[in-house]
């Protein structure tokens, strides 16, 4: 479903600052593949989201979504294969518009934009049952703007809306991140629910190794823009933080302990 | 002539400039870009449409081309800032310049005249009364025409990409093209206002844009502040920002009447519009500045609670 071929990004190049992102990274997801990632800061886990989503292009390699290769095209063409769910509850809604209005735009994710008005009757009722199964009574809302929704609240929507439209691939970076400890669970566990329901090929990092552990059917532990560890099947499901962490010390040499904090 | 005389020419003064203000709303408040294009944009309508009317061609021809004209600056604003990946407001600015050289070549020199009496006009200031309900009838058209267009597919996605381009381009919308619509439309509609103004007055001058992103801003800010209790629906925002126009030019007149030194009216235009795009700004500093004086307090009681 994904292949990203030799795949190398390199930040603010010839510069002080330079940083070597991805280096010739090669990854395959299976359809149905639920993938978590995990590693320190700086590793390469968001870039390699961002690549796929094409946010900026790679300088070289090629990325190839369902047998097509997109390492050209831009990101708001990709976007018809991607659902996408950011860390920040801010990047994935429209504030200022009202939450059907949301829904509308993502569910034209994809098709041409006409002259059509821009929700109509028959999409609202499909929105207000899509609305239920969140069940953070949203439904009763839908002409409120998104703004007035909680960091929880817009993240739930936003994954509604990545998958309102079934997407090839959704890509999740770190989106309960920025969520307390509750409601990030309540989150997750929506994750899991629609994934599981429309059986979608999934990529989710995350800090929170038990997180990676519990979720998804494959793992993989990324370092200075390198796969250092890609553990799938029962194997995966007899994976323990410390098993983790040690593996990490021994691939990188380095220390997790600036992200110990975030272990939970 | 009283002050009461000259109401009715400031109303539809104010309506004029008031279309402006839409075509700004459009940019500044949708697509959140201070588009300075305007300032050059309004005198091409009113050189474009002036030019083709002395010319003899058919006066609703003329306007259309004045609009399409206008489009055309916008979008060569958008490709700016888009393809070459200029700042938005610099992208106007060189616009901005661009068209004043255009705008002397269009009209052949700095100003034209396009008397009512010789040519067939749709409006002059020398019938109030008709210029006023045609004014009337183009703002209601105008607002019709974006109120469906914003609420269409198309439309929808527009207002998007002004709201949050991240989440635009992850939905799969182009934001650049989008951007350079939105500016295009502003523009057209901006060039509407100048040649409406051309026939008005009388004439098209190279100057007469000088300082249009100011006023266009001051009635969007008056038309925001006086009717954003009621203004929730769009049409009735951009009605606003037409009624803004008008009070504009009714306390310009006022100002005029109590005898102030008309030299003196931009600076002060300026000025107001500076105040009112502060007070966002002045509020979050002052209420920061509350929460550092409770701060001692709160701290006490957390550590009271621990």
């Amino acid at each position: 479903m994904l292949r990203i071929k030799n795949v190398t990004k390199t930040f603010n190049p010839g510069t002080i600052n330079e940083k070597i992102a991805l280096n010739r990274i090669n990854f395959h997801m299976k359809p149905g593949d639920f993938v978590t990632i995990i590693g320190g800061n700086g590793a390469g886990k968001s870039t390699i989201l961002n690549a796929t989503a094409g946010v900026w292009p790679v300088d070289s390699g090629e990325i190839i979504i369902d047998g097509q290769n997109v390492t050209g095209i831009p990101e708001y063409k990709r976007a018809k294969y991607l659902g996408r769910v950011f860390q920040d509850p801010m990047i994935g809604t429209a504030a200022d518009m009202e939450i059907e209005e949301n829904l509308a735009l993502a569910y034209r994710r994809g098709k041409r934009r006409t002259l059509k008005w821009g929700v109509s009757k028959k999409e609202k009722q499909f929105y207000k049952e899509q609305l239920k199964t969140l069940e953070l009574g949203l439904e009763d809302r839908m002409t409120a703007k998104v703004g007035l929704l909680s960091g929880g609240q817009r993240q739930a929507l936003t994954l509604l809306m990545a998958t309102l439209n079934t997407p090839k691939i959704l890509l999740l970076d770190e989106h309960t991140a920025a969520l307390d400890p509750k409601t990030a669970a309540k989150v997750l566990e929506l994750t899991d629910k629609i994934i599981e329901e429309k059986q979608l090929t999934a990529l989710m990092v995350t800090h929170n190794m038990k997180d990676a552990i519990l979720h998804g059917n494959r793992l993989i532990m990324m370092n200075n823009g390198k796969i250092i560890l890609d553990i799938d099947g029962e194997e995966k499901k007899n994976l323990t933080v410390e098993y983790l962490l040690e593996k990490f010390v021994t691939a990188s040499g380095e220390d997790f302990s600036n992200d110990r904090a975030l272990l939970g | 002539m009283g002050i009461f005389g000259a109401i009715p020419g400031a109303v539809a003064q104010g309506l004029i400039w008031g279309l402006m203000a839409i075509g700004v709303y459009i940019t500044y408040k949708i697509l959140d870009i201070a588009d300075l294009t305007v300032d050059g944009s309004i005198c091409t309508g009113a050189a474009v449409c002036t030019m083709l009317v002395i010319s003899g061609v058919n006066i609703w021809i003329a306007m259309l081309c004045a609009v399409l004209a206008g489009a055309l600056t916008g979008a060569l604003t958008g490709a700016f800032h888009t393809l070459l990946g200029i700042p938005a407001i610099l992208a106007g600015i060189l616009t901005q310049l661009i068209l004043w050289s255009l705008n002397l070549k269009i009209m052949g020199r700095a100003n034209q005249a396009l008397s009512a009496q010789t040519y067939p006009v749709i409006l002059t200031q020398l019938n109030i009364t008709n210029a006023l309900i045609v004014l009337a009838i183009f703002t209601i058209v105008v607002i019709a025409i974006l109120y469906w267009f914003f609420g269409t597919e198309a439309g929808s996605s527009i207002r998007a990409t002004g709201c949050n381009l991240n989440m635009s381009r992850a939905q799969g919308i182009n934001t650049n093209l989008n951007k350079i619509i939105g500016l295009s439309i502003s523009n057209g509609i901006v060039a509407l206002s100048g040649a409406l103004l051309a026939q008005y007055q009388g004439f098209a001058d190279i100057n007469m844009g000088r300082g249009a992103i100011v006023i266009g801003l001051a009635a969007v800010i008056i038309g925001e502040v006086i009717f954003s209790r009621i203004a929730r629906n769009f049409a009735v925002k951009l009605l606003s920002v037409a009624f803004g126009g008008i009070i504009y030019y009714i306390v310009y007149q006022v100002v005029i009447f109590l005898g102030l030194d008309t030299d003196l009216l931009k600076m002060l235009s300026a000025l107001v519009v500076a105040l009112f795009l502060g007070v966002p700004h002045l509020r979050k500093v002052f209420a920061s500045k509350f929460k550092n004086k409770s701060k001692p307090q709160e701290e006490i009681q957390d550590n009271a609670e621990n």
